[in-house]
Protein backbone atom coordinates (compact mmCIF):
# COMPACT_ATOMS: atom_id res chain seq x y z
CA UNK A 1 0.00 0.00 0.00
CA UNK A 2 3.20 2.22 -0.62
CA UNK A 3 1.06 3.64 -3.31
CA UNK A 4 -1.45 5.39 -1.04
CA UNK A 5 0.00 8.52 0.90
CA UNK A 6 -0.83 8.65 4.84
CA UNK A 7 -3.65 11.51 4.05
CA UNK A 8 -5.47 8.59 1.38
CA UNK A 9 -4.96 5.94 3.69
CA UNK A 10 -6.40 7.59 7.04
CA UNK A 11 -9.64 9.24 4.79
CA UNK A 12 -9.85 5.54 3.48
CA UNK A 13 -9.65 4.79 7.07
CA UNK A 14 -12.83 7.04 8.14
CA UNK A 15 -14.72 5.84 4.53
CA UNK A 16 -14.51 2.69 5.42
CA UNK A 17 -15.91 3.58 9.42
CA UNK A 18 -18.91 5.16 7.83
CA UNK A 19 -19.83 2.85 4.88
CA UNK A 20 -19.14 0.09 7.71
CA UNK A 21 -21.97 0.95 9.56
CA UNK A 22 -24.85 1.15 6.85
CA UNK A 23 -27.14 -1.19 6.92
CA UNK A 24 -27.38 -1.04 3.35
CA UNK A 25 -23.91 -2.59 3.03
CA UNK A 26 -25.16 -5.40 5.39
CA UNK A 27 -27.91 -6.15 3.56
CA UNK A 28 -26.49 -6.63 0.39
CA UNK A 29 -24.15 -9.61 1.33
CA UNK A 30 -27.03 -10.88 3.38
CA UNK A 31 -28.52 -10.98 -0.10
CA UNK A 32 -25.88 -12.94 -2.04
CA UNK A 33 -25.50 -14.98 1.14
CA UNK A 34 -29.30 -15.70 1.20
CA UNK A 35 -29.49 -16.68 -2.47
CA UNK A 36 -26.26 -18.60 -3.11
CA UNK A 37 -27.33 -20.77 -0.18
CA UNK A 38 -30.87 -21.41 -1.47
CA UNK A 39 -29.25 -21.92 -4.90
CA UNK A 40 -27.20 -24.57 -3.38
CA UNK A 41 -30.04 -26.35 -1.47
CA UNK A 42 -32.38 -26.35 -4.58
CA UNK A 43 -29.62 -27.55 -7.25
CA UNK A 44 -26.34 -28.72 -7.91
CA UNK A 45 -23.14 -26.66 -6.99
CA UNK A 46 -22.75 -26.03 -10.73
CA UNK A 47 -26.13 -25.06 -11.75
CA UNK A 48 -26.22 -22.89 -8.71
CA UNK A 49 -23.32 -21.14 -9.85
CA UNK A 50 -24.33 -20.49 -13.12
CA UNK A 51 -27.57 -19.08 -11.44
CA UNK A 52 -25.42 -16.77 -9.06
CA UNK A 53 -23.21 -15.50 -12.10
CA UNK A 54 -26.79 -14.16 -14.01
CA UNK A 55 -27.49 -12.63 -10.18
CA UNK A 56 -24.04 -11.12 -9.73
CA UNK A 57 -24.10 -9.51 -13.32
CA UNK A 58 -27.41 -8.28 -12.45
CA UNK A 59 -27.03 -6.64 -8.83
CA UNK A 60 -23.33 -6.02 -8.44
CA UNK A 61 -23.10 -2.95 -11.34
CA UNK A 62 -27.16 -1.78 -10.06
CA UNK A 63 -25.61 -1.83 -5.71
CA UNK A 64 -22.17 -0.53 -7.28
CA UNK A 65 -23.96 2.61 -8.86
CA UNK A 66 -26.99 3.23 -6.38
CA UNK A 67 -25.19 2.85 -3.06
CA UNK A 68 -22.17 4.77 -4.71
CA UNK A 69 -24.09 7.57 -5.80
CA UNK A 70 -25.58 7.56 -1.91
CA UNK A 71 -22.68 7.31 -0.45
CA UNK A 72 -21.10 10.09 -2.18
CA UNK A 73 -23.81 12.50 -1.74
CA UNK A 74 -23.84 11.84 1.48
CA UNK A 75 -20.12 12.97 1.75
CA UNK A 76 -20.38 16.02 -0.52
CA UNK A 77 -21.37 18.47 2.32
CA UNK A 78 -18.12 16.10 4.15
CA UNK A 79 -15.88 16.59 1.43
CA UNK A 80 -15.84 20.63 1.70
CA UNK A 81 -14.88 20.43 5.18
CA UNK A 82 -11.86 17.74 4.39
CA UNK A 83 -10.61 19.79 1.32
CA UNK A 84 -10.53 23.01 3.53
CA UNK A 85 -8.16 20.63 5.42
CA UNK A 86 -4.06 19.94 4.20
CA UNK A 87 -5.16 17.10 2.14
CA UNK A 88 -5.42 17.32 -1.79
CA UNK A 89 -8.41 16.56 -3.89
CA UNK A 90 -6.51 13.47 -5.54
CA UNK A 91 -5.70 11.92 -2.22
CA UNK A 92 -9.47 12.74 -1.07
CA UNK A 93 -10.55 11.01 -4.15
CA UNK A 94 -8.82 8.44 -3.73
CA UNK A 95 -9.27 7.59 -0.46
CA UNK A 96 -13.38 7.99 -0.53
CA UNK A 97 -12.57 5.70 -4.12
CA UNK A 98 -11.28 3.05 -2.40
CA UNK A 99 -13.34 3.33 1.31
CA UNK A 100 -16.20 2.85 -1.09
CA UNK A 101 -15.01 0.07 -3.55
CA UNK A 102 -13.43 -2.27 -0.58
CA UNK A 103 -16.28 -3.14 1.90
CA UNK A 104 -18.61 -3.07 -0.78
CA UNK A 105 -16.58 -5.23 -2.65
CA UNK A 106 -15.66 -7.59 0.59
CA UNK A 107 -19.40 -7.44 1.20
CA UNK A 108 -19.95 -9.37 -2.42
CA UNK A 109 -17.50 -11.89 -1.87
CA UNK A 110 -18.25 -12.77 1.59
CA UNK A 111 -22.05 -13.18 0.64
CA UNK A 112 -21.11 -15.09 -2.37
CA UNK A 113 -18.81 -17.68 -0.83
CA UNK A 114 -19.62 -18.54 2.50
CA UNK A 115 -22.06 -20.46 1.49
CA UNK A 116 -19.81 -22.79 -0.97
CA UNK A 117 -18.19 -23.53 1.89
CA UNK A 118 -20.66 -24.04 4.29
CA UNK A 119 -22.45 -26.14 1.41
CA UNK A 120 -18.50 -27.92 1.87
CA UNK A 121 -17.92 -27.63 -2.11
CA UNK A 122 -15.26 -29.51 -2.96
CA UNK A 123 -15.24 -30.16 -6.34
CA UNK A 124 -11.78 -28.05 -7.67
CA UNK A 125 -12.86 -27.28 -11.29
CA UNK A 126 -16.37 -25.76 -9.71
CA UNK A 127 -13.89 -24.11 -6.65
CA UNK A 128 -11.79 -22.26 -9.65
CA UNK A 129 -14.86 -21.50 -11.55
CA UNK A 130 -16.51 -19.80 -7.75
CA UNK A 131 -13.06 -17.69 -7.74
CA UNK A 132 -13.27 -16.53 -11.43
CA UNK A 133 -17.17 -15.61 -10.32
CA UNK A 134 -15.97 -14.03 -7.35
CA UNK A 135 -13.13 -12.10 -9.57
CA UNK A 136 -15.30 -10.84 -11.80
CA UNK A 137 -17.98 -9.57 -9.29
CA UNK A 138 -14.99 -7.63 -7.54
CA UNK A 139 -13.83 -6.19 -11.07
CA UNK A 140 -17.26 -5.14 -11.92
CA UNK A 141 -17.69 -3.61 -8.30
CA UNK A 142 -14.69 -1.52 -8.90
CA UNK A 143 -15.93 -0.82 -12.09
CA UNK A 144 -19.62 0.86 -11.38
CA UNK A 145 -18.09 2.24 -8.29
CA UNK A 146 -15.58 4.49 -10.17
CA UNK A 147 -19.15 5.17 -12.85
CA UNK A 148 -20.68 6.16 -10.09
CA UNK A 149 -17.70 8.55 -8.89
CA UNK A 150 -17.91 10.19 -12.74
CA UNK A 151 -21.78 10.36 -12.32
CA UNK A 152 -21.20 12.29 -8.98
CA UNK A 153 -18.40 14.56 -10.43
CA UNK A 154 -20.10 15.84 -13.68
CA UNK A 155 -23.62 15.81 -12.51
CA UNK A 156 -24.70 18.52 -9.89
CA UNK A 157 -28.41 17.61 -9.77
CA UNK A 158 -28.92 14.65 -7.01
CA UNK A 159 -31.96 14.12 -8.82
CA UNK A 160 -30.42 13.64 -12.25
CA UNK A 161 -27.54 12.07 -10.44
CA UNK A 162 -29.64 9.28 -9.72
CA UNK A 163 -31.68 8.97 -12.20
CA UNK A 164 -28.32 8.94 -14.91
CA UNK A 165 -26.72 6.45 -12.27
CA UNK A 166 -30.10 4.32 -12.89
CA UNK A 167 -30.02 4.90 -16.95
CA UNK A 168 -26.49 3.76 -16.75
CA UNK A 169 -27.59 0.23 -15.51
CA UNK A 170 -30.43 -0.01 -17.19
CA UNK A 171 -28.11 -0.03 -20.24
CA UNK A 172 -25.51 -1.63 -19.34
CA UNK A 173 -27.06 -4.70 -17.33
CA UNK A 174 -30.05 -4.78 -19.24
CA UNK A 175 -30.66 -2.75 -22.32
CA UNK A 176 -27.15 -3.71 -24.28
CA UNK A 177 -26.93 -7.02 -25.65
CA UNK A 178 -30.32 -6.83 -26.54
CA UNK A 179 -29.31 -3.84 -29.06
CA UNK A 180 -26.70 -5.81 -30.00
CA UNK A 181 -28.89 -8.86 -30.99
CA UNK A 182 -31.02 -6.24 -32.72
CA UNK A 183 -28.45 -4.51 -34.78
CA UNK A 184 -27.22 -8.31 -35.67
CA UNK A 185 -30.41 -8.95 -36.77
CA UNK A 186 -31.27 -5.77 -39.14
CA UNK A 187 -27.59 -6.20 -40.36
CA UNK A 188 -27.78 -9.91 -40.36
CA UNK A 189 -26.52 -9.78 -44.64
CA UNK A 190 -23.39 -8.49 -43.61
CA UNK A 191 -19.67 -9.72 -42.20
CA UNK A 192 -20.60 -8.09 -38.28
CA UNK A 193 -18.11 -9.94 -36.30
CA UNK A 194 -15.23 -6.79 -35.86
CA UNK A 195 -17.67 -4.74 -34.91
CA UNK A 196 -19.68 -6.94 -32.37
CA UNK A 197 -16.41 -7.44 -30.84
CA UNK A 198 -15.85 -3.61 -30.51
CA UNK A 199 -19.37 -3.67 -29.40
CA UNK A 200 -18.55 -6.60 -26.65
CA UNK A 201 -15.46 -4.25 -25.23
CA UNK A 202 -17.64 -1.86 -24.68
CA UNK A 203 -19.94 -3.21 -22.44
CA UNK A 204 -18.56 -4.04 -18.88
CA UNK A 205 -21.15 -6.53 -17.85
CA UNK A 206 -20.93 -8.16 -21.40
CA UNK A 207 -17.03 -8.24 -20.53
CA UNK A 208 -17.84 -9.74 -17.40
CA UNK A 209 -20.55 -12.11 -18.63
CA UNK A 210 -17.50 -13.26 -21.73
CA UNK A 211 -15.20 -14.04 -19.13
CA UNK A 212 -17.41 -16.03 -16.77
CA UNK A 213 -18.89 -18.12 -20.10
CA UNK A 214 -15.82 -19.00 -21.26
CA UNK A 215 -14.57 -19.80 -18.00
CA UNK A 216 -18.26 -22.05 -17.76
CA UNK A 217 -18.00 -23.25 -21.20
CA UNK A 218 -21.59 -23.00 -21.53
CA UNK A 219 -21.74 -20.83 -25.00
CA UNK A 220 -25.98 -21.33 -25.02
CA UNK A 221 -26.05 -19.10 -22.11
CA UNK A 222 -24.08 -16.09 -23.20
CA UNK A 223 -25.92 -13.83 -25.17
CA UNK A 224 -25.04 -12.69 -28.44
CA UNK A 225 -22.12 -10.67 -27.74
CA UNK A 226 -20.87 -13.91 -25.68
CA UNK A 227 -20.91 -16.09 -28.63
CA UNK A 228 -19.40 -13.85 -31.30
CA UNK A 229 -16.50 -13.02 -28.68
CA UNK A 230 -15.98 -16.89 -28.36
CA UNK A 231 -15.45 -17.32 -32.28
CA UNK A 232 -12.24 -15.15 -31.86
CA UNK A 233 -11.17 -16.01 -28.58
CA UNK A 234 -11.30 -19.02 -27.08
CA UNK A 235 -10.08 -19.94 -23.80
CA UNK A 236 -6.61 -18.10 -21.58
CA UNK A 237 -6.58 -15.42 -24.65
CA UNK A 238 -10.38 -14.58 -24.51
CA UNK A 239 -10.07 -13.92 -20.62
CA UNK A 240 -6.89 -12.40 -20.68
CA UNK A 241 -8.22 -9.54 -23.42
CA UNK A 242 -11.71 -9.33 -21.92
CA UNK A 243 -10.13 -8.84 -18.19
CA UNK A 244 -7.20 -6.20 -20.02
CA UNK A 245 -10.66 -4.13 -20.98
CA UNK A 246 -12.49 -4.92 -17.90
CA UNK A 247 -9.49 -3.13 -16.18
CA UNK A 248 -9.49 -0.24 -18.73
CA UNK A 249 -12.95 -0.05 -17.64
CA UNK A 250 -11.57 0.48 -14.27
CA UNK A 251 -9.14 3.05 -14.94
CA UNK A 252 -10.88 5.03 -17.45
CA UNK A 253 -13.95 6.26 -15.49
CA UNK A 254 -11.55 6.86 -12.38
CA UNK A 255 -9.30 8.80 -14.54
CA UNK A 256 -12.28 10.82 -15.81
CA UNK A 257 -13.93 11.57 -12.42
CA UNK A 258 -10.92 12.38 -10.79
CA UNK A 259 -10.09 15.19 -13.31
CA UNK A 260 -13.89 16.38 -13.34
CA UNK A 261 -13.31 16.22 -9.30
CA UNK A 262 -10.20 18.29 -9.60
CA UNK A 263 -11.76 20.72 -11.47
CA UNK A 264 -15.41 21.44 -9.36
CA UNK A 265 -16.59 24.05 -6.73
CA UNK A 266 -17.26 23.14 -3.56
CA UNK B 1 -0.32 38.04 3.84
CA UNK B 2 -3.34 37.15 1.04
CA UNK B 3 -2.69 39.14 -1.80
CA UNK B 4 -5.47 38.53 -4.63
CA UNK B 5 -5.19 40.38 -8.12
CA UNK B 6 -7.97 40.02 -10.48
CA UNK B 7 -9.58 37.36 -9.53
CA UNK B 8 -13.07 36.16 -11.75
CA UNK B 9 -15.37 33.42 -11.35
CA UNK B 10 -18.47 32.57 -13.24
CA UNK B 11 -20.90 30.05 -12.56
CA UNK B 12 -22.50 29.74 -15.78
CA UNK B 13 -24.01 32.73 -16.70
CA UNK B 14 -23.78 34.12 -13.50
CA UNK B 15 -20.63 36.83 -13.17
CA UNK B 16 -20.10 36.29 -9.26
CA UNK B 17 -16.60 37.75 -8.92
CA UNK B 18 -15.76 40.15 -11.72
CA UNK B 19 -11.97 41.13 -10.85
CA UNK B 20 -11.34 41.39 -7.24
CA UNK B 21 -8.29 42.96 -6.27
CA UNK B 22 -7.35 42.54 -2.65
CA UNK B 23 -4.85 42.85 0.00
CA UNK B 24 -5.52 41.50 3.78
CA UNK B 25 -2.89 42.29 6.12
CA UNK B 26 -1.65 40.12 8.83
CA UNK B 27 -2.87 40.70 11.96
CA UNK B 28 -6.06 42.17 10.97
CA UNK B 29 -9.50 41.20 11.64
CA UNK B 30 -10.58 42.18 8.34
CA UNK B 31 -14.71 41.67 8.02
CA UNK B 32 -16.13 41.56 4.40
CA UNK B 33 -19.39 43.32 3.85
CA UNK B 34 -21.80 43.07 1.46
CA UNK B 35 -25.64 42.36 0.54
CA UNK B 36 -26.66 38.75 -0.18
CA UNK B 37 -25.31 37.24 -3.62
CA UNK B 38 -22.53 39.70 -3.33
CA UNK B 39 -20.05 36.85 -3.38
CA UNK B 40 -18.94 37.02 0.22
CA UNK B 41 -18.28 33.28 0.09
CA UNK B 42 -17.38 32.23 -3.25
CA UNK B 43 -13.91 34.64 -2.40
CA UNK B 44 -13.51 33.32 0.96
CA UNK B 45 -14.30 29.58 -0.65
CA UNK B 46 -11.64 30.50 -3.46
CA UNK B 47 -9.10 31.19 -0.70
CA UNK B 48 -9.70 28.20 0.68
CA UNK B 49 -8.65 26.67 -2.72
CA UNK B 50 -12.34 25.18 -2.50
CA UNK B 51 -13.45 27.11 -5.56
CA UNK B 52 -11.41 27.32 -8.07
CA UNK B 53 -11.47 31.25 -9.74
CA UNK B 54 -11.75 31.28 -13.79
CA UNK B 55 -9.10 34.08 -14.02
CA UNK B 56 -6.52 35.67 -11.13
CA UNK B 57 -4.27 34.63 -8.76
CA UNK B 58 -4.54 34.46 -4.74
CA UNK B 59 -1.20 34.60 -3.16
CA UNK B 60 -0.95 33.90 0.78
CA UNK B 61 2.89 34.76 2.31
CA UNK B 62 4.76 33.74 -0.55
CA UNK B 63 3.02 30.62 -2.19
CA UNK B 64 0.61 30.75 -4.96
CA UNK B 65 -2.13 28.64 -4.49
CA UNK B 66 -2.40 25.88 -7.13
CA UNK B 67 -1.96 22.32 -6.35
CA UNK B 68 0.17 22.22 -3.26
CA UNK B 69 -2.37 22.21 -0.06
CA UNK B 70 0.27 22.62 2.47
CA UNK B 71 -0.91 26.31 2.84
CA UNK B 72 -4.16 24.62 4.61
CA UNK B 73 -2.31 23.53 7.56
CA UNK B 74 -2.21 26.56 8.61
CA UNK B 75 -5.96 27.62 7.77
CA UNK B 76 -8.66 27.11 10.82
CA UNK B 77 -11.88 27.24 8.59
CA UNK B 78 -15.26 27.92 10.01
CA UNK B 79 -18.11 27.46 7.28
CA UNK B 80 -21.34 28.68 6.97
CA UNK B 81 -23.48 25.75 7.11
CA UNK B 82 -21.49 22.50 7.93
CA UNK B 83 -23.14 18.78 7.73
CA UNK B 84 -21.42 15.62 8.74
CA UNK B 85 -21.47 12.02 7.73
CA UNK B 86 -24.91 10.31 9.68
CA UNK B 87 -22.52 8.33 12.49
CA UNK B 88 -19.58 10.88 12.98
CA UNK B 89 -19.46 11.97 16.60
CA UNK B 90 -17.66 15.86 17.44
CA UNK B 91 -15.38 13.50 19.06
CA UNK B 92 -14.52 11.23 16.86
CA UNK B 93 -15.00 14.46 13.96
CA UNK B 94 -11.50 16.37 16.18
CA UNK B 95 -9.58 13.01 16.36
CA UNK B 96 -9.80 12.72 12.53
CA UNK B 97 -9.07 16.44 11.95
CA UNK B 98 -5.79 15.98 13.89
CA UNK B 99 -4.92 12.46 12.28
CA UNK B 100 -5.30 14.42 8.84
CA UNK B 101 -3.03 17.35 9.93
CA UNK B 102 -0.53 14.85 11.50
CA UNK B 103 -0.85 12.99 8.31
CA UNK B 104 -0.22 16.20 6.06
CA UNK B 105 3.77 16.45 5.13
CA UNK B 106 3.97 19.76 7.75
CA UNK B 107 4.42 19.96 11.59
CA UNK B 108 2.74 17.91 13.71
CA UNK B 109 0.27 19.81 14.68
CA UNK B 110 -0.95 21.29 18.61
CA UNK B 111 -3.86 19.60 20.51
CA UNK B 112 -7.24 20.63 20.04
CA UNK B 113 -8.67 23.66 21.71
CA UNK B 114 -9.34 22.25 24.93
CA UNK B 115 -10.13 25.45 26.76
CA UNK B 116 -12.63 27.34 24.07
CA UNK B 117 -14.64 23.31 23.77
CA UNK B 118 -15.23 24.01 28.20
CA UNK B 119 -16.09 27.51 27.77
CA UNK B 120 -18.59 27.32 24.49
CA UNK B 121 -19.92 24.08 26.95
CA UNK B 122 -19.83 21.08 24.43
CA UNK B 123 -17.85 19.20 26.62
CA UNK B 124 -21.27 17.09 27.57
CA UNK B 125 -22.12 16.78 23.51
CA UNK B 126 -18.99 14.85 22.40
CA UNK B 127 -19.98 11.14 21.87
CA UNK B 128 -23.81 11.98 20.44
CA UNK B 129 -23.80 11.93 16.56
CA UNK B 130 -23.05 15.46 14.96
CA UNK B 131 -26.50 14.82 12.82
CA UNK B 132 -28.42 14.85 16.44
CA UNK B 133 -27.13 17.87 17.78
CA UNK B 134 -28.81 21.38 17.37
CA UNK B 135 -27.99 23.71 14.66
CA UNK B 136 -26.35 26.05 17.40
CA UNK B 137 -24.13 23.05 18.96
CA UNK B 138 -22.83 21.90 16.01
CA UNK B 139 -22.00 25.36 15.09
CA UNK B 140 -20.09 25.23 18.41
CA UNK B 141 -18.06 22.11 17.25
CA UNK B 142 -17.57 24.28 13.70
CA UNK B 143 -15.81 26.93 16.20
CA UNK B 144 -13.28 24.32 17.95
CA UNK B 145 -12.60 22.25 14.76
CA UNK B 146 -11.63 25.85 13.07
CA UNK B 147 -9.38 27.62 15.75
CA UNK B 148 -7.70 24.11 16.86
CA UNK B 149 -4.21 23.37 15.61
CA UNK B 150 -3.42 27.07 16.32
CA UNK B 151 -3.84 28.17 12.36
CA UNK B 152 -2.29 31.86 11.63
CA UNK B 153 -4.90 32.38 9.30
CA UNK B 154 -8.65 32.11 10.38
CA UNK B 155 -11.73 32.18 7.90
CA UNK B 156 -14.94 32.51 9.79
CA UNK B 157 -18.02 32.26 7.32
CA UNK B 158 -21.03 33.83 9.50
CA UNK B 159 -19.59 32.44 12.82
CA UNK B 160 -21.99 33.63 15.26
CA UNK B 161 -25.17 32.90 13.28
CA UNK B 162 -27.47 30.15 15.21
CA UNK B 163 -25.16 30.34 18.31
CA UNK B 164 -26.90 32.08 21.88
CA UNK B 165 -25.24 35.74 22.94
CA UNK B 166 -22.93 33.41 25.55
CA UNK B 167 -21.24 31.59 23.02
CA UNK B 168 -21.39 34.50 20.58
CA UNK B 169 -19.29 36.59 23.46
CA UNK B 170 -17.01 33.69 23.76
CA UNK B 171 -16.47 33.92 20.44
CA UNK B 172 -15.63 37.22 19.68
CA UNK B 173 -13.04 37.58 22.83
CA UNK B 174 -11.54 34.79 21.19
CA UNK B 175 -11.02 36.61 17.66
CA UNK B 176 -9.71 39.26 19.29
CA UNK B 177 -7.60 37.59 21.14
CA UNK B 178 -5.91 35.64 17.78
CA UNK B 179 -5.92 39.25 16.73
CA UNK B 180 -3.47 40.10 19.71
CA UNK B 181 -0.97 37.24 19.31
CA UNK B 182 -0.82 38.26 15.89
CA UNK B 183 -2.93 36.08 13.75
CA UNK B 184 -4.71 36.84 11.05
CA UNK B 185 -8.42 36.46 10.52
CA UNK B 186 -11.03 37.08 7.92
CA UNK B 187 -14.79 36.95 9.07
CA UNK B 188 -18.12 37.93 7.42
CA UNK B 189 -21.19 38.58 9.17
CA UNK B 190 -24.75 40.08 8.55
CA UNK B 191 -24.36 41.77 11.84
CA UNK B 192 -22.47 45.08 11.64
CA UNK B 193 -22.69 46.15 15.08
CA UNK B 194 -20.63 43.15 16.13
CA UNK B 195 -18.52 43.47 12.71
CA UNK B 196 -17.21 46.58 14.07
CA UNK B 197 -16.36 45.43 17.59
CA UNK B 198 -14.22 42.97 15.94
CA UNK B 199 -12.66 44.33 12.23
CA UNK B 200 -9.59 46.67 12.28
CA UNK B 201 -10.39 46.49 8.73
CA UNK B 202 -13.02 45.97 6.20
CA UNK B 203 -13.99 44.93 2.24
CA UNK B 204 -17.19 45.80 0.96
CA UNK B 205 -18.36 43.65 -2.07
CA UNK B 206 -21.41 44.64 -4.49
CA UNK B 207 -21.85 42.76 -7.87
CA UNK B 208 -18.54 40.44 -7.19
CA UNK B 209 -16.49 43.87 -7.27
CA UNK B 210 -14.39 45.65 -4.20
CA UNK B 211 -15.91 48.90 -3.66
CA UNK B 212 -13.89 49.61 0.01
CA UNK B 213 -11.32 48.18 1.20
CA UNK B 214 -9.10 49.22 4.24
CA UNK B 215 -8.95 50.44 7.88
CA UNK B 216 -12.25 50.74 9.45
CA UNK B 217 -11.34 54.01 11.05
CA UNK B 218 -10.50 55.44 7.58
CA UNK B 219 -14.30 54.39 6.44
CA UNK B 220 -15.64 55.79 9.25
CA UNK B 221 -13.91 59.09 8.58
CA UNK B 222 -14.35 58.75 4.68
CA UNK B 223 -17.68 58.79 4.49
CA UNK B 224 -17.93 60.90 7.94
CA UNK B 225 -21.07 58.43 9.18
CA UNK B 226 -20.66 57.15 13.14
CA UNK B 227 -21.04 53.13 12.58
CA UNK B 228 -20.26 50.65 10.18
CA UNK B 229 -23.97 50.28 9.42
CA UNK B 230 -24.72 53.59 8.16
CA UNK B 231 -21.47 53.85 6.71
CA UNK B 232 -22.18 50.89 4.32
CA UNK B 233 -25.43 51.84 3.92
CA UNK B 234 -23.90 55.16 2.70
CA UNK B 235 -21.76 53.06 0.16
CA UNK B 236 -24.54 50.98 -0.74
CA UNK B 237 -27.00 54.25 -1.90
CA UNK B 238 -23.80 56.23 -3.49
CA UNK B 239 -22.97 53.19 -5.67
CA UNK B 240 -26.84 52.96 -6.58
CA UNK B 241 -26.49 56.29 -7.29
Amino acid sequence: MTLLSPVTRRIVTYELREVGRSRWLLAYAAFFLIVADALLRFGGADKALLSLMSVTLFIVPLVALVFGTVVLDDAREFTELLLAQPVTRRQLYAGLYLGLTLPLAVAFVAGAAIPFAIHRVGDPTLRASLGVLLAAGVMLTCVFTALAFLVASLVDDRLRRMATAIALWLVSAVLYDGLVLVLAMVFSDRPLEPVLLGLTLGNPVDLARVILLLRFDVSALMGYTGAVFEQFFRGALGIAVASTALAAWVMLPVALGLRAFRKRDF
Amino acid sequence: MISITGLEKRYGAQHVLRGIDLAVRRGSVTAVVGPNGAGKTTLIKAILGLVRPDVGSIRIDDTLLGDDCSYRARIGYMPQIARYPHHLSARELFAMLADLRRAAPVNVPPPLDDDLMERLGLAGQLDKPLRTLSGGTRQKVNAVAAFSFSPDLLILDEPTAGLDPVASAVLKDRITAERLTGHTVIVTSHFMSELEELATDVVFLLDGVVRYSGPLDELLRHTRKSNLGRAISHLMTEAAA
